[in-house]
């Protein structure tokens, strides 16, 4: 094991918690402000992929197919809004779990329905294709470089929005005291749309940029979905910080990972079983983590509430 | 006591089908694959390309009862009781997975219907778990990464490093390549069953020192990996199965799959009067290229409509013979069974190619000639 | 509206007529439906007690269930392969017998709900929902991976356990067993909510404080609860892996958790026939719209949308009018 590899797999991780944050960040918003718990989060991710194949399919413009996943989510995430998550948020918990559950069987198969039952295609455009060589001589997709890139700025973005615009003011105000805006003369229903509707937008962000790499295909919301709720937890409910340092933790966790518990118990077993041991544990690295944080700070790193 | 239960209820199912059976000279057949859900592309192309055989047979003596697994084991289960229980069906087909198979084959086979396997094809079925009712069409689980093995000897490779995700047929797909490759591993890994993103495999193989890398990595996963491998600009060849080059992922790859080797029993330009006629019509029935799933399910009907052509169902050891001896035109050429009726059958390496818009397979060569897997020595038939 | 208490005795004679009719005219598929249902509905009648009773919304009850499943499925792969389970320092051998299957499963399942209890109750609120969530996974990607027991692949039981003086493999006979253990299951949980560990329980979840001021421990009574509500479930778990004689690490997933839920508040939450009902309704539909189309999922989410947004306490709900239980 070079210093080489070690420093391209922080990298990797890196990244792969980055794009965890796009996710996590609509979540997190959407729970602080509204405190709706939202399993549909992962099927806004899907149509943002698949918005994005459909338009990079017809024109070829990878810029284009980006525009088109952001205005594909932020609609069906106003559509779903209005329509059903409105009707929510004075329901408990158990409610929200079970309509925004009934909402993913909805969007799954309604996409098959529509896109039919074989993967899409979407690739990274030229520009952006292919490795760079970063100093110390590792060679390093630059795509990955741009997806971190993206991230941070997106992330930087969010906290700006959140610290200096007049809605950020009532954004932190909805998650200190939600009657309290009401009565300040915020139209509620319009913030409440505007903020689900930006986090459908991160989320079909996310789905677009992953899916140029990944494979574009029906129920790909869902295993990311779960990663982000894990990200949140650990973070704390209600955070932005929280989600981006949660989403860097379970990135970085995952991919080191799978990485090392294999060699690590090929110290003192054979290889076979090391393999066999070391990487069922590495897939539940990132739950164990979870279980450890909410031992020692049951509402997460920077959850405030209880 | 529970085997003489299980005998008197597989004798009563039997006197009831066959109570049926003589009012209606009529072959009832339950097909059970999965039509809903992540993996619905397999089970949709198995489908038609049986649907298709049967429907050119021009027969209507043969029933077909389609049902969903979903791809859920519980499901698969429930829906083989209700065929067996409430549609008395006398052959059941269609199942994709190998642990939805596991599920079902053995009480299938075990209260006396018939099952061809068209996609699925588990060792523990293969070998001592190998029953006179079950017949598989497609190949052994092992097959096609053990002639991927034997192909990367012929292809001069000396130091492979091999991934798949960590789960029963993962753990096959390596082993059966280590059987047959002679050089020496780079590197081992087992991935997490689902996982979409590769780089940190991707890096380690760039850091191995490899001179080939074979990976099973089944659907959306070997297309995630294949576009991360282009991308990561490690060039290393890959040699892999079928399973991530078929038709209908193939297209979702791209030009990240474009030269490689892959292995497979069937290609659409095997060169036989069968093969071009099942190529042509399916591409006239259903307006896209037919996939190695439809083959195998095109060969599935064809083998069932040889057998009923030759024994009454309902006459279970006539019937069995007629299907043991596999006298039908298969798209694959030769067809026969071996001793545990799993194939005997030639595997290719194949490379992709993209002819005109649409990226597809041409064949390179042969990889593994007559080739019976490495259970059926354990196999008492 | 009728009453609750005679529309529940309309339900167990449904549940007794339905099979009786099955078997007068040969359809017993339909009593393998039936017995699926009755399954579902224990393990639901389980988690009704976390959920409902306790105000504990588990997303991980899967995990019990699968326990339950798995805890059938090596006791009866190992008689069936004739290797002992342990041979040192004793030797325990597999078994094939239910009585003993299922005492293996309530045991079982509820030692891990004491584990996953004890660190989830830790938390409250959207946290609990998440790690219970995350542990359900933790158990669904152990056992893929775990090649001793078939990993993903699941094990095959190739013929049902026995019950002495029963025959299993009679549909029928399947049923009346899992039936008694549905009645005995529900008499349970009714003396439960009735006793005063129910009503401490109900007050912990409505009015926490005032608990803590009699002098009770509210964390320690709902995870009593949770225990309970695990040990149920996993026996649900034995019985389902029976039906199918195949256990798989998707009855770990976090799909069926979510399934589980839904018969629950289909039915009616924290009403005692409302897991039956939700169960029942939930096969039909299945097996009714999965006939229709291949998309029958948009139908079913449609529907439970609906009942979620206008129907208030489920089906029993609708038809029984509200209920003190629930709210």
């Amino acid at each position: 094991m070079t210093f080489i590899l070690v420093i391209e797999q922080i990298l990797n991780g890196l990244q792969f918690g980055i794009m965890l944050f796009l996710m996590a960040a609509g979540l997190t918003l959407i729970f602080g402000v509204m405190g709706l718990i939202n399993l549909a989060h992962g099927s806004l991710y899907m149509v943002g992929a698949f918005a994005a194949a459909a338009v990079a399919g017809l024109t070829g413009s990878f810029g284009l197919s980006l525009i088109a996943a952001l205005a594909a989510s932020a609609l069906a995430g106003v559509i779903v809004e209005t329509v059903v998550i409105r009707r929510l948020y004075n329901k408990d918990h158990l409610d929200q779990v079970l309509a925004t559950f009934a909402l993913i069987l909805i969007f799954s198969e309604g996409t098959r329905w529509v896109f039919g039952s074989f993967p899409l295609f979407l690739e990274i455009p030229e520009y952006l294709s292919g490795p760079v060589s970063l100093p110390g001589g590792i060679q390093y997709p630059l795509y990955r470089l741009a997806l971190i890139f993206a991230g941070l700025l997106v992330a930087a973005g969010l906290m700006l929005l959140i610290a200096k615009t007049r809605i950020g003011i009532q954004i932190r105000a909805g998650e200190n005291d939600r009657e309290m805006i009401a009565a300040l003369g915020v139209d509620i229903n319009k913030l409440y749309t505007l903020i689900f509707a930006l986090g459908a937008a991160l989320a079909g962000l996310a789905g677009a940029l992953v899916g140029a790499i990944q494979s574009v295909q029906m129920g790909m919301g869902e295993p990311v979905l779960i990663l982000a709720f894990v990200v949140i937890v650990i973070g704390g409910i209600g955070s932005i910080k929280g989600a981006l340092i949660g989403s860097i933790l379970v990135g970085l966790t995952d991919t080191l990972g799978s990485v090392f518990l294999p060699q690590l118990f090929g110290l003192f077993m054979d290889t076979a079983a090391a393999t066999n041991i070391g990487s069922s544990l590495a897939s539940m690295a990132i739950y164990i983590l979870m279980g450890v944080v909410l031992i020692w700070r049951p509402t997460g790193l920077f959850g405030a509430r209880g | 006591m529970n085997k003489q239960i299980q005998a008197l209820t597989a004798v009563m199912l039997a006197a009831t089908a066959f109570g049926f059976g003589t009012v209606q000279a009529e072959t009832k057949v339950g097909m059970i694959t999965t039509l809903s859900g992540g993996g619905a592309g397999l089970g949709i192309d198995v489908r038609d390309g049986f649907m298709l055989a049967i429907k050119q047979s021009g027969r209507d003596d043969v029933e077909v009862v389609i049902e969903d697994d979903q791809r859920k084991p519980d499901i698969a289960v429930q829906l083989a009781d209700k065929m067996i229980q409430s549609e008395k069906v006398d052959v059941l087909t269609g199942i994709i997975w190998s642990n939805l198979a596991m599920a079902v084959i053995p009480s299938t086979t075990a209260q006396g219907k018939f099952y061809l396997s068209p996609n699925a094809g588990p060792s523990a079925l293969a070998g001592k778990g190998c029953h006179p009712n079950y017949f598989n069409v497609a190949w052994q689980n092992d097959n096609l990464h053990e002639a991927a093995g034997a192909y990367a000897n012929s292809a001069g490779y000396k130091n492979s490093f091999i991934l798949a995700p960590n789960y029963p047929a993962g753990k096959d797909a390596l082993t059966g390549y280590k059987r047959f490759f002679k050089g020496e591993l780079a590197g081992e890994l087992y991935t997490k069953l689902g996982q979409n993103d590769y780089a940190a495999e991707i890096a380690q193989i760039r850091a191995s020192g490899a001179d080939s890398v074979f990976f099973f990595l089944p659907a959306g996963m070997g297309i995630a990996f294949l576009k991360q491998y282009k991308d990561s600009g490690v060039d290393i060849p890959v040699v892999g199965p079928a399973f991530s080059f078929d038709q209908g992922i193939l297209q979702a790859v791209g030009d990240a799959a474009l030269g490689v080797v892959n292995t497979s029993q069937w290609n659409k330009d095997i060169d036989n009067a069968t093969n071009k006629a099942f190529v042509e019509s399916f591409q006239a029935e259903y307006d896209r290229l037919p996939s190695l799933y439809a083959s195998q399910g095109f060969d599935t009907a064809n083998l069932l409509l040889s057998a009923i052509d030759k024994a009454d169902v309902k006459d279970a050891d006539a019937f069995r013979a007629a299907l043991k001896s596999a006298d039908f035109a298969s798209t694959r050429g030769e067809f026969k069974f071996g001793n545990n009726h799993h194939p005997v059958q030639t595997i290719y390496a194949r490379e992709v190619v993209k002819e005109g818009d649409v990226y597809t397979n041409k064949l390179l060569s042969v990889a593994l000639e007559n080739h019976a897997d490495a259970y059926a020595v354990e196999c008492g038939m | 509206m009728i009453q609750e208490t005679h529309f529940n005795v309309f339900i167990l004679a449904l549940l007794v007529a339905i099979p009786a009719w099955a078997i007068a005219v040969d359809e017993p598929f339909t009593v393998t439906l039936m017995t699926r249902a009755v399954i579902f509905a224990i393990a639901a009648v389980g988690l009704n007690i976390a959920l409902g009773l306790g105000g504990l919304v588990s997303l991980g009850h899967a995990a019990f269930f699968g326990i339950g499943g798995y805890a059938m499925g090596i006791l009866a792969f190992h008689q069936q392969t004739y290797a002992p389970i342990f041979e040192w320092p004793f030797v325990i051998e597999g078994t094939k017998s239910m009585p003993v299957i299922w005492l293996v499963a309530v045991v079982a399942s509820s030692l891990a709900a004491l584990v996953i209890g004890l660190l989830s109750l830790r938390t409250s609120g959207v946290y609990f929902i998440m790690i219970t969530l995350a542990f359900g996974q933790m158990f669904f990607f152990y056992c893929i991976g775990w090649s001793a027991y078939g990993g993903e692949d699941g094990l095959s039981i190739y013929v049902r356990n026995g019950f002495p003086g029963l025959n299993t493999l009679d549909p029928i006979q399947f049923y009346a067993i899992c039936f008694s253990i549905l009645a005995l299951v529900l008499w349970i949980v009714s003396a439960l909510a009735k006793s005063s560990f129910g009503l401490a329980l109900n007050a912990a979840r409505q009015v926490p404080h005032r608990v803590e001021t009699a002098g009770l421990n509210t964390k320690r009574i709902q995870l009593a609860a949770f225990v309970i509500s695990g040990a149920i479930t996993g026996l649900a778990g034995a019985l389902f892996a029976d039906l199918n004689r195949f256990v798989s690490p998707a009855m770990f997933s976090w799909q069926l958790s979510g399934e589980i839920i839904v018969f629950v508040v289909i039915g009616g939450v924290g009403r005692l026939f409302g897991p039956v009902v939700g169960a029942l309704v939930f096969v039909a539909l299945e097996h009714i719209l999965g006939g229709l189309s291949e998309f029958w999922h948009i139908y079913l989410g449609l529907l439970l949308l609906l009942i979620v947004l206008f129907s208030h306490g489920g089906l029993i709900g609708m038809v029984c009018g509200r209920k003190a239980v629930h709210d």
